[in-house]
């Protein structure tokens, strides 16, 4: 896209450094824990050792002979409020504090409030809780086999501990395809919990103020106005009442999902300064963060995928069953239980493709909720991109020819999947095309035909993904029944400088520079005369907040259409400061001009004076205008990556060579913020492709619950990206722009698996479920005598 | 106990418990915001400052074991209005995206540099292994510190 502003004004296309990082420089940034209010008290939880358990007795004495201790809350406290337990996203139920059992290791059981964080910390070691275990539930596979333990006993008639059945497809049409396919190949994909694990843990300081009548909260979330919105269907009865509650998101410090839902620690919280009349902080640790936030992922897959014998892909099956811990918490689309995995048919035009997910309750925190991904794509993508790979190397076709074989076509867009998603626009082949150039594709294939005759196990890994974002269009797209629309709100100021607030919020992607940029490039207002805001309830404008890449594909439209109204009035004041009509104006990046004669104009600024100062009669003074943005439709980032990989054949050990990574996602606002969007997405692709993971023992011990076995990849592990990008505006967006955050996190760790069962394919593997850790390549390298 | 220290050149004293912890005393006691918690077990390195020009992790050490000594925080690296080169780094290559590890990686940085002047990718990728950033993927953060290291050059030059 060609600039159309000057680096002054700075609208899209300019690496314009970022205004928010002189304050994170200085280290003057504010985020929750650095908000502190008078006579603040501290909230600390008592956590369950035990995985599923009675709770016969919470004794409290102990702890509140703890000099500075103020009280202990339990769900009997709660109970009293009908507090103990809150619904969830998914419209399933979660315990805030427990009142008969535990469900999960690590669970909140009470929780201490005290004068000092060290006091209440004492108190919360003092709680001497009884506990009776009962028989635990780690496997989903097992929890849904008739005779298991039924988990969810306060549901009255549940009788077993499966959750929903969803499916999506046409099943008819799919079976045949594969019954009628030349070849199918099928596999088992587990795809494991992880974490976020955002560098900044979760908390809030909850401040109720008796004599306003009001509650304002400081609180890490991505989603403050819906969270208003939560709380007061959830406490209005006690009187908590909208107008009366005040969200504000400060600085965040990384959200990835894992900032989206309720958790109970807030929620004891605001309880607790009601009751008090106090500011209370809570402010959890990282072990807590770890073993009792929500994960991401858990899916157990099966896939099928058919083709004709020249090599044509046909169609896809699959069958999932989604662990989702002790109560479905996940933060997905209200009609779409198992998010937009749908979109698993990928870059590949099928005739037909059916998908059906079982959810499972288990003895596990709740799940189902994002990791730097829009609802389950990254599963979708993971699953097709194996699938493909399996394919190209059953069927003998070089994996790059054979996806080029099987793409969506460029002139087939808009173009409608097999399972009913409108794509909007996309060269699949472009970006595969220019990876290949980019990373020496040919010549690495001679090095790796060559180092296999001197036995040694190099690979060479391709993911062509497809992403969905920008959720969404309100036809389809609600959650909690409100629908996912998103706002900006402007209001240009006399002097020409401007303030933009919006119902999203940034933890880390640069708002306030790429939002800025947005109005300079629609208004012509530099873009360092535009303050950006996010994050107060009692300011900004309603929306549904920033995650599932929303942002620029919904709020960043909003701008622009916002923009666009302000625009409007000011070509009337225009016109009516030149004295003449609206349409003998042209608009020209930061002014207006009479048609023929361009010495006659008046700048973006001239008109906002004018609004204040001048205004036509019969016209309402001031320039502002807002926008509710519902997308027409959702927008489809792609991209292809290559990744190199070499296998040390004494330790099992995969080192990444090298990663290219060729991303489009539409018109580009900042092309120095999207790259850097793209290398933390790509470090966490591939975190979970060969690090992390959370599981469980038997008897449902956490494993990875902290930063000790919990490998988040540090600067040592994490290569050095190669990055690049094609355009392919999407056209149903103002700006022609679709959404980059996440993209990478969606496309990599396929890249990487491929890489991996590349270098292995001619020893006979044919999938390995990540983390591709060493152990497991190392048990994989003895079964088929690779030993040096 | 009371103690009493210097904190970006200033003299401080306090009355503190024997087990506060370092970071609690810099956050808290002396109201230093800018150093931050991310993990309590030494792993992430949000709360790096320097004990005496070295980096430490504040998070794992006892207020009063900084009792006469020297620290520095992210707050003591602008002098005199003018940001340290590693700051401006940071803005130029777009080291940092929502900011909670930038302190620590800063303060890291700094210890390193002023040992390794001239370091390669490798060396500064191996002196910020013990700082954890999820958002950047670490590219831009060694190339903030290259950036840093050159200007220091030029500077001694």
């Amino acid at each position: 896209m060609a600039l159309r502003t000057s680096p002054e004004v700075s609208g899209m296309g300019h690496s314009m450094k970022r205004k928010e990082d002189p304050r994170f420089i200085r280290g003057r940034g504010t985020y929750v824990d650095d908000v502190v209010l008078p006579g603040m008290l501290y909230l600390d939880i008592v956590r369950s050792p035990f995985a599923h358990a009675r709770i016969k007795k919470i004794d409290t004495a102990k702890a509140l002979a703890v000099p500075g201790v103020l009280a202990v809350i339990t769900g009997k406290d709660l109970e009293k409020y009908n507090l103990h337990w809150m619904p969830t996203l998914m419209s399933d139920t979660q315990m805030v504090l427990p009142v008969e059992k535990v469900m999960y290791q690590a669970q909140e059981v009470a929780a201490v409030l005290a004068t000092s964080r060290y006091s209440a910390a004492d108190g919360a070691a003092a709680v001497e809780v009884e506990y009776e275990p009962l028989p635990v539930v780690v496997d989903p596979k097992k929890a849904l086999e008739p005779g298991a333990p039924v988990l969810r006993t306060d549901k009255k008639d549940k009788k077993d501990n499966h959750i929903w059945h969803w499916e999506w497809g046409d099943r008819a049409a799919t079976d045949r395809a594969i019954a009628e396919a030349a070849v199918t190949v099928k596999e088992d994909i587990y795809i494991p919990r992880i974490h976020v694990a955002s560098i900044e843990t979760c908390g809030c300081v909850a401040h109720f103020d008796k004599v306003e009548d009001k509650l304002t909260v400081w609180m890490t979330t991505q989603a403050p106005h819906a969270i208003r919105t939560v709380f007061a269907l959830v406490a209005g009865h006690v009187g908590l009442e909208e107008h009366k509650i005040r969200i504000i998101s400060p600085d965040i410090g990384g959200g990835f999902g894992g900032k989206v839902p309720v958790y109970p620690g807030y929620v004891i919280a605001v309880a607790a300064s009601v009751l008090t009349g106090a500011p209370v902080k809570w402010i959890e640790d990282r072990m807590e963060n770890l073993q009792a936030d929500s994960f991401a992922r858990d899916y157990h897959i099966t896939a099928e995928l058919a083709a004709n014998k020249d090599g044509k892909l046909t169609a896809l099956r699959i069958k999932t069953i989604a662990d989702h811990g002790y109560t479905d918490a996940a933060a997905n689309p209200s009609k779409f239980p198992a998010g937009l995995f749908h979109v698993c048919s990928g870059s590949y035009d099928l005739k037909a493709a059916h998908v059906e997910v079982d959810g499972a309750y288990t003895n596990k925190p709740p799940g189902g909720i994002a990791y730097r991904c829009s609802f389950r794509v990254t599963e979708a993508v993971h699953t097709i991109e194996r699938m493909v790979d399996v394919m190209a190397h059953q069927l003998g076709i070089d994996a790059a020819e054979f996806r080029l074989k099987n793409f969506i076509k460029p002139e087939q867009f808009p173009y409608t999947s097999a399972l009913g998603w409108e794509y909007d626009s996309g060269n699949y082949a472009g970006a595969l095309h220019k990876a290949m150039e980019m990373i020496g594709y040919a010549d690495l294939k001679r090095e790796q035909a060559e180092k296999r005759k001197a036995g040694k196990l190099m690979g060479i890994g391709i993911s062509s993904f497809t992403e969905i974002v920008g959720a969404g269009p309100s036809k389809h797209f609600d959650i909690l029944g409100l629908k996912m629309f998103d706002s900006c709100e402007i209001r240009i100021h006399p002097t020409g400088k401007a303030i933009a607030r919006f119902g999203t919020k940034s933890q880390g992607q640069g708002h306030e520079t790429t939002y800025a940029q947005i109005l300079a490039e629609e208004l012509g207002i530099p873009a360092k005369d535009i303050k950006v805001e996010e994050g107060d309830t009692d300011t900004a404008p309603y929306g549904l907040g920033t995650y599932a890449s929303r942002s620029t594909p919904v709020a960043g439209a909003a701008a622009a259409i916002a923009s666009r109204k302000i625009l409007d009035k000011a070509r009337k004041i225009a016109a009516h400061l030149l004295e003449v009509a609206p349409d003998d104006l042209v608009w020209e990046v930061g002014k207006f001009s009479v048609k023929g004669a361009p010495n006659k104009a008046k700048t973006i600024q001239e008109c906002a004076f004018a609004a204040y100062t001048n205004h036509p009669q019969g016209m309402e003074a001031g320039l502002e205008a807002v926008s509710y943005y519902d997308p027409p439709n959702l927008t489809y980032p792609f991209g292809s990556y290559i990744c190199v990989v070499d296998i040390d054949t004494g330790t099992g050990e995969v080192k990444v060579r090298r990663f290219v990574a060729i991303d489009d996602c539409g018109n580009i606002i900042n092309p120095m913020i999207v790259q850097g969007q793209i290398h933390g997405g790509l470090t966490m692709g591939l975190a979970p492709a060969l690090y992390e993971e959370i599981s469980y023992d038997e008897i449902g011990n956490v494993q990875g619950g902290s930063f000790i076995d919990y490998l988040v990849p540090t600067a040592v592990e994490t290569p050095k990206w190669e990055t690049g990008h094609t355009v392919t505006p999407s056209p149903h967006h103002p700006l022609g722009a679709k959404g980059v955050g996440e993209s990478a996190t969606v496309g990599a760790p396929a890249a990487i698996a491929n890489a991996v069962v590349d270098a292995l394919w001619h020893l006979g593997v044919r999938h390995i479920d990540i983390p591709i850790t060493p152990p497991k390549v190392w048990k994989l390298l003895r079964e088929h005598g690779v030993m040096e | 106990m009371h103690i009493k220290l210097s904190i970006n050149g200033e003299k401080r004293e306090a009355d503190v418990e024997p087990r506060l912890l370092l970071v609690h005393l810099i956050r808290e006691v002396l109201k230093l915001t800018g150093t931050h918690i991310g993990c309590d077990t030494t792993h992430c390195g949000a709360c790096t400052v320097l004990l005496d020009g070295r980096a430490v992790k504040s998070c794992t050490l006892f207020a009063v074991q900084a009792r006469d000594r020297e620290i520095m925080t992210v707050e003591g690296l602008e002098q005199n209005g003018k940001l340290h080169p590693l700051q401006e780094g940071f803005m130029a290559e777009h080291g940092l995206q929502c900011g909670y590890c930038t302190p620590g990686m800063l303060m890291t940085s700094f210890a390193f540099l002023q040992k390794h002047p001239t370091p390669s990718e490798d060396d500064i990728r191996h002196a910020i292994s013990g700082n954890l950033c999820r958002c950047t993927g670490y590219v831009n953060i060694v190339k903030s510190v290259q950036h840093a290291a050159a200007k220091l050059q030029e500077g001694r030059a």
